[in-house]
Parts: C-alpha cells; sequence; structure tokens
C-alpha cells in the first residue's frame, strides 16, 4: 500500500514530522516497507521555449532546436518530434536529467554529427499520460512566462510503501490507516461528513443477482450518470494518484482509483450504452468466454461469480471488468457498479484463472460491506464535477442482510495475555477511536464490531488491537527461569549429533543440500524406492524428492573436481524419502570420498581411497556413537550402485535385522555416464533409523575392569581356504574356540597366486592367548594351539599351511 | 690367593681393555649367567664350613658388587657414547612439511542449530522433530490457515500431488500441531527443521531451516515471550545488551502476533549486532491462537503461551558474516572449509557457545 504523508492529511489533523509518522505506522503494525522521495531530479525538467528550428543537416527527420531555457544562451537540442516548431512552449530535460519513464540518464550526445544538449520531453516519457507522439505542448497563455521554471512542483511528501498484513484490508485505504494513527494518539482522525447524492431520477437499468448457491454477491449499488464528457483529470487528482506512483488514465478511471485508495473501496464504470437491456450477477456456466481489460480472453469454470448482460459476460465481478463495456473517452452514459463479493469466491477464482488485480486483492481481503454507498456518492459526485452530466438515484440490490458482528470481551483477558494493565478508561477510548461501539454488561463489555473490521471474531483480536494500539513496548520482560524438567535431546537425536560429529572428525567437510534432486542423478542411487515427484518443481533438474543423498553428493563432488580438487571427502546427514506421505523418510548419514588418502610427498609414498578407508570411518564412527564393534557383522550384499565385488553391508549383530550401512566403490558405471574423473570414489550410508538405540547409559556401559596379569602368547597361523571364505568367518571359528582364553585375532595376512592352488586363498592370522588364572605352559599351549586349528578346519573346510 | 680373588683380578683387569656392548655381555654372562663364575661360586656356599662361611659369602658379595658396577657403568658408558654417536649424526630440517591432516567440518547451520538447542536447553525446552513432508492440514488448516486464506499467498508451496493434500512443509510450525496432538500440556520445544518454499533468487533460497518456538502453559503471557527471545538472542548473539523491538504483525496461528527486530550498525564494513539504528527483522512471534489450540484438543482457556519461528541461516549469516544464502546449499569444497566448524567445537553452556 502506498501512501503519501500528504494524502493522510486529507483525514488526519497533524503537525508531527515525517519521521515520527514513519515510527509510529510501523509501531502499530502497518509495516513502513520503503520510503521514497519521487520527486528527486524532477526539478531538473524545465519549462522551456523552441526559439526556432532548422532541419538537421543530415537526416530528414530530425530538427535542430534552439531552446530558450531561461538562460542566457539558447540550447541546441536535437528533436524528432513532428510538432517541434517555432514558438512551442515544451518541457525541456537537460544533461544529468533522469528521464522518469525509462529511468534513463541523458548526457550531450552527438547525434548524426550534430551535438544535442539534453532532450525535449514527450509526455509519455515523464509519466504524465500515455502519449507518446510528439514532445509535450504547453498552454502558451499559462506557462510563457514560466519559461526557465521548473515544471514539477515542488512536492515535499515522501512515497511511503506500506506492507499491510492480509487481516487488515481496513488499512488499504488511507482513511483506514488515519483511523489507526489517530486511535494510536498520532493526530486526530477529521471524519469528513461525505456529501450524498441527491437525484429524483431512477437508476434504469435493471440489477438482478441471482440467487443461487454459492452466489459470490450479496449486495450490489449501482447508479447511472447520463450525459457526461470523459476527460483527463484535472491537475489535483493528476497529481494524487501520480504521488502514490499510479498513472493517470480519464477522469472516469481516475476517479474511481481514487476513491478506491482513499477509503478502500474498489468501483467498477461501465459504458451503459454497450449493457443490453440489464446486468445480472449469476454464476458462469462452463465454457463461458470473455475478454477482460487485460486484453486477455478467458475461458470460465462453473460457478465463478460474474456480472453478466443479456449477451453474456461483462466482467469477473470484484476481479476485472469487460473490454465490452469499458468506459472509454467517448463514453457517454456510466453505471457507476459498487458492490460486496464474498472473500472465498473472489480467491477461488482468481487462483483458478491465475489473475491478480488490485481489486481481487482488496475483495479477497473483504471489503467493508457498508461503504457500498459512500463509494457511489463520493465517485458520482466527483464525475459530476469534472465530466458533467446527471446522476441517478442509487439503486441497491441485495439477497443478504448485514449485521454487525458482536463480542463479549472480558477485560482481563487483556491482562492475562499481556502481562500489563491498561486502564477500563483507556480501553474505552481505543476502541471507540478504532470504531467499536461498546457497552458495560456488568463485567463483560459488548462490543459492535465495526464493518471494515473483518479480522476481528473473537476475544483474543480485542486484546490484540488494544496491545497494538497501546504499544508493544509497553511489554514488560519477564525473564526466563533456568530449569529442565526433560531431557533436552531424545536418544534418537543425541545420535544423530554423535554421527554428524564423528564422520565430521574422520576428515569429510559437512555439506547441506537440497532434499529434491535431479531424476536422472536420482535413478541411478534410487535402488528399491519409488520415485517421488513434485508437482510444481522450481526446475526439471530438481523434480523429485530424493531417494538417496548420493544423488547429490556425487554431483557437487563432481562440481569441486571441476573446480580442480582432487581429493575430496564430504558428507551430509538429513533425510532421504521413500514416500509421499509424511514420516515416509529416513535419517541418513551419506558420505563420499574421492581422490587419493595421500598425494606422494618427500615423506609419504601415494595411495587411493579406497573401501577400507569408507569401511574404518563407518566402523570407527558407529563405535564413537556407543556400538561394539565385536558384534558387528559384515556381508557383501550391497545396492546396485555399489561397485558388486568392492562394497560391503554392516549390521550392528549377528541378528542381521536391519542393516546399519552400507560401504564400498561407487559403481564405475556411474562415474562414466555422470562424466566423473577421479582416481578413486568410495562412499558410505549409514541409516540412523536402523540403528537400535543404545538402552543402557554410558554410565551402564562401563562393565567391571577386568584384565589378566598372566603371561601371553601369540600364535600365528597360515591357512589355505576357498576363495568364498570370509576372514570374517576365519575369525570367528577362532574366537569360537574359547572367548576366555583368546583375547584377540588380527589378520596379518591375505595372499593368493603362486604356492597357492586355484580358486583358493592364504589368510594368515595372530592369535593372542592369554589366561585370566595362569601362566599357560606350552602342554596347555599346544593343546590350543590345535584345537584352533581343528576348529578353523571344521568350521571353513580351510588346511593348515605347513 | 683365592679362586674368587683371582676371578676378581683377572675381570677387573679385562674390563680396563677397550671393550664393544657385546664384548661386556659376555664378560658379564660369563659372571653371572646360570653358569657364570660368581654364579658357581655363589652354589658353593652351602659346601662351606660354618667357620669361614660368613667371611666367604661376604667377600663373594663384595666382590660380585664391584664387578657389577663395573659393568654396568661400562655398559653404560658404551650406551651413552652411542646415543651422543647417534645424536651427532641425526639432524633432520624440520621445516620440511608435516604429515598430511585432513579435518572434517560442521556446516554453519547445523553449528548454529546446535548453539540455538544448547541456549534453549538452558531455559528447559527439549527438542522436538517433525517430518519434512507434511499434509495439508497440518501445515494450513490446523495453523488457523484454512483454504482461500490470503495468508497462504505468502508461502509459496511445493505441492507432491494434483488435490495439494501432500507438500513440503512451508515452515516448522506444523511441529507444533504435532506435537500438541502427541503429548498433553505443558509443552516447551523448539523443533529445528528443513523448509520449503518455491522461491529462488538472490535472497530466497527454494529450501531453507527454522527453529520453531512453542511454550504453553496455565500462564504464559506475552512478558515470557519477550523474556524468552530476549534471552536468546543475547546468548546467541554473544552480546550483554542488545536492542530489539517488538512490532505488531498478522500471523494466522498467533494472536496477539508480532515481529521482532534488532538493532544492528555497520562498523569497518562488519555487521554490529545489538547496537546502532538500524533494525534487522529476525523472527517472528506471538500468542498461539485459541484457534490452534482448539484444533489440538488443548483447552483455551485453561491453557495459553507463545510460539515462535526464526529463520536459522538468517541468523547464522548475521553471527558468522555469511553474504551469500544460496552458497549454502552450494557445497563449494573452498566455502565449506572456510566457514565450516571444527567437529570438536560442540556449542555448551559451561564452555561457551564458540570459540
Amino acid at each position: 500500500m502506498k501512501i503519501t504523508f500528504d494524502w493522510l492529511k486529507d483525514h488526519l489533523s497533524t503537525n508531527l514530522k515525517e519521521e515520527k509518522l514513519l515510527e509510529q505506522l510501523t509501531n502499530i503494525g502497518l509495516e513502513v516497507e520503503s520510503v521514497e522521495n519521487l520527486s528527486a531530479g524532477l526539478d531538473l525538467f524545465k519549462v522551456a521555449k523552441i526559439e526556432k528550428t532548422e532541419k538537421h543537416p543530415n537526416a530528414d527527420r530530425l530538427k535542430v532546436c534552439d531552446v530558450n531555457v531561461g538562460e542566457k544562451e539558447l540550447k541546441k537540442v536535437v528533436c524528432g518530434a513532428n510538432n517541434a516548431r517555432d514558438g512551442l512552449i515544451t518541457i525541456y530535460a537537460p544533461p544529468g536529467a533522469v528521464v522518469p519513464k525509462t529511468k534513463t540518464k541523458l548526457v550531450v550526445a552527438k547525434i548524426r554529427g550534430v551535438t544535442s544538449y539534453g532532450m525535449l520531453c514527450s509526455e509519455s516519457e515523464l509519466n504524465l499520460s500515455d502519449e507518446s507522439e510528439g514532445i509535450t505542448e504547453l498552454s502558451k497563455s499559462k506557462y510563457e512566462k514560466s519559461v526557465g521554471r521548473s515544471y514539477f512542483p515542488k512536492s515535499s511528501s515522501n512515497l511511503i510503501d506500506l506492507s499491510i498484513t492480509p487481516n487488515r484490508p481496513d488499512c488499504l485505504g488511507i482513511k483506514g490507516i488515519a483511523r489507526d494513527l489517530s486511535a494510536s494518539g498520532f493526530g486526530k482522525i477529521k471524519n469528513i461528513k461525505e456529501k450524498k447524492i441527491k437525484s429524483k431520477t431512477n437508476q434504469t437499468l435493471k440489477v438482478k443477482i441471482n440467487k443461487e448457491n454459492n452466489q459470490g454477491c450479496s449486495v450490489f449499488g449501482s447508479c447511472l450518470i447520463t450525459n457526461v464528457k470523459n476527460t483527463e483529470s484535472p491537475q489535483w487528482l493528476k497529481d494524487k494518484l501520480v504521488s502514490v506512483g499510479q498513472k493517470p488514465i480519464s477522469a472516469i478511471v481516475d476517479i474511481t482509483n481514487y476513491v478506491m485508495l482513499d477509503i478502500n473501496r474498489p468501483l467498477h464504470a461501465y459504458d451503459a450504452d454497450k449493457i443490453e437491456k440489464g446486468i445480472i450477477v449469476r454464476n458462469s456456466k462452463l465454457g463461458e468466454e470473455f475478454t477482460a481489460l487485460d486484453n486477455k480472453t478467458y475461458k470460465l469454470e462453473k460457478g465463478m461469480c460474474v456480472i453478466s448482460d443479456n449477451e453474456g459476460v461483462l466482467g469477473l465481478g470484484g476481479i476485472i471488468g469487460g473490454t465490452r463495456s469499458g468506459t472509454e473517452f467517448d463514453t457517454k452514459n456510466i453505471l457507476l457498479e459498487s458492490a460486496y463479493f464474498d472473500p472465498k469466491s473472489i480467491r477461488k477464482t482468481a487462483k483458478k484463472l491465475n489473475l491478480d488485480t488490485d481489486a481481487k486483492f482488496r475483495f479477497e481481503r473483504g471489503i467493508d460491506p457498508l461503504s457500498i454507498e459512500d463509494g457511489l456518492n463520493k465517485a458520482a459526485l466527483l464525475i459530476k464535477e469534472i465530466c458533467g452530466g446527471e446522476i441517478s438515484k442509487v439503486d441497491i440490490q441485495k439477497i443478504e442482510i448485514y449485521k454487525n458482528k458482536e463480542i463479549k470481551f472480558e477485560p482481563s483477558l487483556f491482562e492475562k495475555i499481556s502481562g500489563f494493565k491498561i486502564s477500563t478508561k483507556e480501553t474505552l477510548k481505543i476502541l471507540d477511536d478504532l470504531g467499536f461501539k461498546s457497552k458495560k454488561e456488568k463485567k463483560y463489555l459488548k462490543l459492535t464490531v465495526p464493518s471494515w473490521r473483518p479480522d476481528i471474531t473473537q476475544e483474543v483480536d480485542i486484546v490484540e488491537e488494544l496491545v497494538r494500539i497501546s504499544g508493544y513496548d509497553r511489554i514488560k520482560i519477564i525473564d526466563p527461569t533456568k530449569e529442565r524438567t526433560k531431557s533436552t535431546l531424545t536418544q534418537s537425536q543425541k545420535l544423530f549429533h554423535f554421527l554428524q560429529r564423528a564422520i565430521a572428525s574422520k576428515g569429510y567437510l559437512e555439506a547441506i543440500t537440497w532434499s529434491f534432486t535431479d531424476s536422472n542423478y536420482n535413478d541411478y542411487f534410487k535402488g528399491t524406492n519409488k520415485e517421488i515427484k513434485i508437482v510444481n518443481p522450481i526446475s526439471s533438474e530438481l523434480g523429485v524428492l530424493r531417494n538417496s543423498i548420493f544423488s547429490n553428493l556425487i554431483m557437487y563432488i563432481n562440481k569441486n573436481l571441476d573446480r580442480g580438487f582432487k581429493d575430496l571427502s564430504i558428507f551430509e546427514i538429513g533425510p532421504i524419502f521413500t514416500g509421499y506421505n509424511p514420516g515416509q523418510q529416513k535419517i541418513v548419514v551419506c558420505g563420499l570420498s574421492a581422490g587419493k588418502k595421500f598425494r606422494s610427498s618427500w615423506i609419504d609414498k601415494e595411495r587411493n581411497v579406497d573401501l577400507f578407508d569408507v569401511k574404518r570411518d563407518v566402523v570407527q564412527s558407529l563405535v564413537d556413537a556407543g556400538y561394539n564393534s565385536n558384534k558387528f557383522f559384515i556381508d557383501s550384499e550391497t545396492p546396485n550402485y555399489y561397485h558388486p565385488g568392492k562394497s560391503g553391508r554392516l549390521f550392528l549383530n549377528k541378528e542381521k535385522e536391519h542393516v546399519a550401512a552400507y560401504f564400498g566403490e561407487i559403481h564405475p558405471n556411474i562415474l562414466k555416464n555422470i562424466d566423473l574423473k577421479t582416481e578413486s570414489l568410495v562412499g558410505f550410508e549409514i541409516f540412523l533409523d536402523n540403528l537400535k538405540l543404545p538402552k543402557k547409559t554410558l554410565n551402564d556401559q562401563k562393565i567391571k575392569f577386568n584384565v589378566s596379569d598372566f603371561q601371553k602368547s601369540e600364535r600365528d597361523f597360515a591357512f589355505i581356504v576357498s576363495k568364498d571364505v570370509k576372514a570374517q568367518d576365519l575369525i570367528n571359528a577362532v574366537s569360537s574356540v574359547d572367548q576366555n582364553l583368546i583375547s584377540n585375532i588380527k589378520v596379518f595376512d591375505v595372499y593368493e597366486g603362486e604356492n597357492i592352488p586355484e580358486n583358493q586363498k592364504s589368510i594368515a592370522i595372530s592369535v593372542t592367548i592369554q589366561s585370566f588364572e595362569k601362566t599357560l605352559n606350552d602342554s596347555d599351549l599346544e593343546n590350543i594351539n590345535n584345537l584352533i586349528i581343528k576348529t578353523v578346519e571344521d568350521k571353513t573346510g580351510a588346511k593348515i599351511r605347513s | 690367593m683365592s679362586d674368587i680373588k683371582k676371578i676378581k683380578e683377572e675381570f677387573l683387569l679385562k674390563l680396563k681393555g677397550k671393550l664393544n656392548l657385546s664384548e661386556i655381555n659376555e664378560i658379564k654372562s660369563n659372571l653371572f649367567g646360570k653358569n657364570g663364575l660368581i654364579s658357581s661360586q655363589f652354589k658353593k656356599i652351602g659346601s662351606i664350613t660354618e667357620k669361614e662361611r660368613k667371611k666367604f659369602a661376604s667377600d663373594l658379595n663384595v666382590i660380585k658388587d664391584e664387578l657389577q658396577n663395573l659393568i654396568d657403568f661400562k655398559i653404560n658408558e658404551i650406551q651413552n657414547s652411542e646415543i651422543n654417536k647417534k645424536l651427532e649424526k641425526e639432524k633432520i630440517d624440520i621445516t620440511l612439511p608435516e604429515r598430511n591432516f585432513v579435518r572434517g567440518k560442521i556446516h554453519p547451520v547445523s553449528q548454529t542449530i546446535d548453539e540455538i538447542s544448547s541456549i534453549f536447553s538452558e531455559i528447559g525446552f527439549s527438542v522436538e522433530e517433525g517430518p519434512d513432508v507434511e499434509n495439508e492440514y497440518n501445515n494450513f488448516t490446523a495453523l488457523n490457515t484454512p483454504d482461500n486464506h490470503p495468508a497462504r499467498d505468502m508461502h509459496d508451496t511445493f505441492y507432491l500431488d494434483e488435490k495439494k493434500e501432500r507438500l513440503l512443509r512451508t515452515h516448522t510450525s506444523p511441529v507444533q500441531i504435532r506435537t500438541m496432538l502427541k503429548d498433553k500440556p505443558p509443552f516447551k520445544i523448539i523443533a529445528p527443521g528443513r523448509t520449503y518454499r518455491s522461491d529462488s533468487d538472490q535472497t530466497h533460497s527454494p529450501m531453507f531451516h527454522q527453529v520453531e518456538g512453542l511454550h504453553i502453559d496455565k500462564d504464559i503471557n506475552m512478558g515470557h515471550l519477550k523474556g524468552c527471545l530476549n534471552y536468546f538472542i543475547k546468548e546467541f548473539f554473544e552480546v550483554k545488551k542488545i536492542k530489539m523491538r517488538f512490532r505488531p504483525s498478522h500471523f494466522p496461528f498467533t494472536e496477539p502476533s508480532a515481529e521482532v527486530d534488532i538493532g544492528y550498525e555497520i562498523k569497518d564494513g562488519k555487521i554490529k549486532i545489538g547496537e546502532g539504528n538500524q533494525w534487522l527483522e529476525i523472527l517472528g512471534c506471538g500468542m498461539v491462537h485459541p484457534n490452534v489450540l482448539k484444533n489440538v484438543k488443548v483447552d483455551p482457556t485453561k491453557f495459553q503461551g507463545y510460539a515462535f519461528g526464526i529463520g536459522i541461516d538468517r541468523l547464522a549469516m548475521l553471527k558468522y558474516g555469511i553474504n551469500d544464502l544460496r552458497a549454502f546449499f552450494d557445497c563449494d569444497y573452498r566455502w565449506l572449509n572456510h566457514f565450516g566448524f571444527d567437529p570438536l567445537d560442540v556449542p555448551t553452556n559451561y564452555r561457551g557457545l564458540s570459540r
């Protein structure tokens, strides 16, 4: 909502400064978004007289004018306008001036070899009208003496742009803003008594509101104004509209706009001669069409509120008029409409047709249903004053009678909500200033809500009004108590926190990427999940919810590789989506590592990142988060986006209930398809929702400290096993021998090739044996040795290597 | 001369010569090994007459100690001289670069969420969460924003179906609904998380982060709201005083509603929070609307309280001097490294929010 202080003063008497106004507007909830001086720089535009014109030596259509701008020397200006002629009084803009319409800054320029100092302006360039043919012609009698003076009057009023919240339609009119200011103690509202139409002629055009279901119009007021002469608006009206950034069009249009801006009463003027027989307000039929004032043709659905005549649709009530009945400069007879349209109906229709107009914006927020006659009176009388003609009586058709809302308000509620007190006197004054009527009824106030406040429906809305007007700065600060009755984080939130920082501590940079992704990338990683489309994505590359975090991460890894980085580790912890319904999402920690672990340096040999790096990161992070790695179970079944032979799946224990994590090399086909070039790319996913939460607290997790000081011995074994036997199988077999004696098992070599039969491999392990009870003697050790060999051979089909 | 004296003389002589470590060790084992000369002498003690035994034993011990000490001294001498020799040779250019260390980082948004949680934890809030995909009811209707309400226009919503029943939550406020439906009052929660609006330009990103706050009890009023936010802002920006302004606004789910501005100034090209004459909007809040409470079966005549919503990314930008919102989600390795936090920097209230 754009206003000026000057316009406000039509409704408000005040001596206060604009600075104070801006502060007060914001204080009462009418937030000042911006303040702009529209007239800044306009003083450069001068009334000027063309003393002499000559044809341009090098261009047929151009003229070189000697222009008197009130200085000693005449200015040479090249001009292409047909109407540039000797003796014409016009408007001159010097170099340095900014043309209001195009916002271009003028410079001294050579035009076809002739230097031009400034420009003679058309009305459209100055935003005075749409007239772009020729330069402005000013009346000789009026302006001859003003040559050299600024054309635009000095305006002290800035353009103030307010952000009006959707609950305050009343403040979409200057008067409403003045009322709020006045209530808050800023100036005093003038309460101008508007003049009324006094007429003896009837409104002869018949208006009917059809009584049907979901009729969007409940009141239709109108009057006829006959024999008008539509014209340009008088200067005061033009100035007024220009001052709030509107463009004057013609007196009739300008007047309806003025009334709308002044008291938030949208009106519509029809060319009465173009209406066939009468007005019918009804629901549209499926497929009806009409051309609106924006020159677009709209095909209507069933049930939209239209203003029609015998020939069809004239306009969409409260949204936009049609070209067929629009007013023009030659319009003689006008039907002026002032109606009430239901906000819901307006909004539904406008949304379906994707239409946004000033009238729609106002009606969908709720127009004062009792402003119908005020609007007609104000506009019709102005039209008569400016365009002449005769006004008919006002005709009002209605299918519903408006009743003011009433609220029973208990004044103690104010302090209960706001935390501070105001006196009954102050309460009553604020409410009265805002237009409420109040009556005391025992401990209650019976309030009648003003018709322009559709937002006020219950007691708490009254509290809001009182706090707002008395001032939010009166709310006292009550310091919070430092008391905690419930733990801040749940177990799973703690897990999130631990894993996030655990992974970061392994050298990964945390990234946050969109929850949506490119479906092409998503396809590579969606696994068994279904694609989830967004109906209205911001771009097709962000068209689906991600089924995996990999799609985004790999895209960004690639971008960073393009930036010239070679060794990158990034991760993200966040949701992936498995369905369209709320809750069909999982928290995943997903990481990617590209390039080399070490580049060769003076001290280290180089090595690519590999799956055992990510395996370590996954295992160690799970340990960091409180899980026991001795219980982990790992196999090699992984989704198809991993390298089938170089990837693994981790369970927290042998029961294999839920996959805790995947890790491994990313499938080389994906790298090829997305053209990602790196020495190595490995990744992992940890599924937080699949991790059984540790039941024990950290305190409980600490079992009794129990170590042995008896001598320990290490024995090495090398087994030849079939290639598909896993190291884990061997380890499990060894540890099953005697968990009390076998304190550690380490794989120190894996070998295939020479001296080993085909399809077999050698795995060498080192076993630490230690008793809690005694130092083991040679025969004890021998027994265990043999038992280990026998158990491993039995369980895995291995043969001890001699 | 007795045997032991002979042994003594012989070995003292031997030990005077220039010996290396293995020669000394050989002497040591000749003397004190299992069948060493001195060890054998000790074995004799039992067979000596009682009269002589005492003296013999005493002499033997003296000799043993003498030889032992000499050997230890010699060994020590050699070891020292070897170390000294080594030290002379071992000189390395310590200006050569150290081994590579890769440090991971925590994203500034995550760090900010942890800071926020830490502050609110201190005053008794616990953390709640809700899903990113919401139904239309929780995101709008239950929050007193029925269909055809113009306030819906302020949220450019991503929808997942043509009927517009499933959507990406446009704010964290639906967590209020979920929390209140799930439990019984009182409620004192914050809910940080991802939020989405189909809006994309320099200052808007289709995904951003909010933290919701909700405190419902029997007598929670606007003074508590002001106190809570005043506390939070001071703690978050780690300043002693804060200039804060409550300004009336409108949200369908709160009444009265307010927007909160904080004072700032630009000093030497850097933003200073808490002072100055400029105002910066940082959050929206208000008293939870009775209609919302009714929707979640909480009796508004018995319970009341406040709610607020804060843009997390915006807070992070202000606190850490980040200019471009879109960079948060752009994954530029340099940016993540520059603005990221050490994983050891866990915001706590005893060590402080930030270093």
